[in-house]
């Protein structure tokens, strides 16, 4: 990303703004309920999935750069950036999945489930795209 | 894919931001395009085509 983000760029940083910060809201809102005042029955399903509306947003509002964005070379950059975070998070969670298998890893993932791997995986493939001279060539 | 943009560019004093903007596209893409790295869509070819008021054939080649 430059300093001359597109309008579809712009647009996706301002979804993420508010889905994070919504994120950060009902995350600890619900940490809060369950320590202190722990719901039942349905209330406590909605209270548990609560937080995961807005990482289910964050993802919405990726496939959404990848629809708005005009730009077909930055879309590509986009769309490459995706695959790679979708085969990084394949392949780490099927590793872990084996090693939870025979008992060699905690089968408690402590919170950080496929969607965290996938987020760093397009971190990592940012990165690798930038250091590869933004040719895209990160897989 | 060949193409001659840059120095078609150079022909009319045009920053690579300037030619992004007359194309409607970031300026990555084209320095993306110039340095071979991408090749454009058709339409885009022939965007640029018509920036420069020549024919795709003038400006792209085969390797």
């Amino acid at each position: 990303m430059s300093a001359h983000w597109s309008p579809a760029i712009r647009r996706y940083l301002r979804r993420l703004a508010v889905l994070m910060s919504l994120y950060m809201v009902f995350i600890f809102l619900a940490g809060y309920l369950f320590r202190h005042h722990p719901p039942s029955g349905i209330a406590a399903y909605a209270l548990a999935v609560l937080p995961a509306l807005p990482i289910i947003g964050v993802i919405w509002t990726i496939m959404r750069l990848l629809v708005e964005e005009t730009d077909e070379y930055l879309r590509m950059l986009h769309v490459k950036q995706s695959l790679f975070a979708t085969g990084f998070c394949l392949t780490i969670m099927t590793v872990w999945e084996f090693l939870q298998n025979y008992d060699l890893v905690s089968q408690d993932n402590h919170g950080f489930g496929a969607t965290f791997v996938w987020f760093v995986g397009l971190g990592i493939g940012a990165v690798a795209m930038r250091i590869n001279g933004r040719d895209g060539s990160c897989a | 894919m060949n193409n001659r943009l840059k120095v078609l560019r150079a022909e009319r004093s045009w920053s690579q931001q300037e030619l992004a903007t007359r194309l409607e596209v970031s300026r990555q893409s084209v320095n993306a395009i110039e340095t071979g790295k991408y090749d454009p869509s058709l339409p885009l070819a022939f965007r640029i085509a018509d920036v420069f008021g020549l024919t795709i054939e003038e400006i792209f080649q085969r390797d």
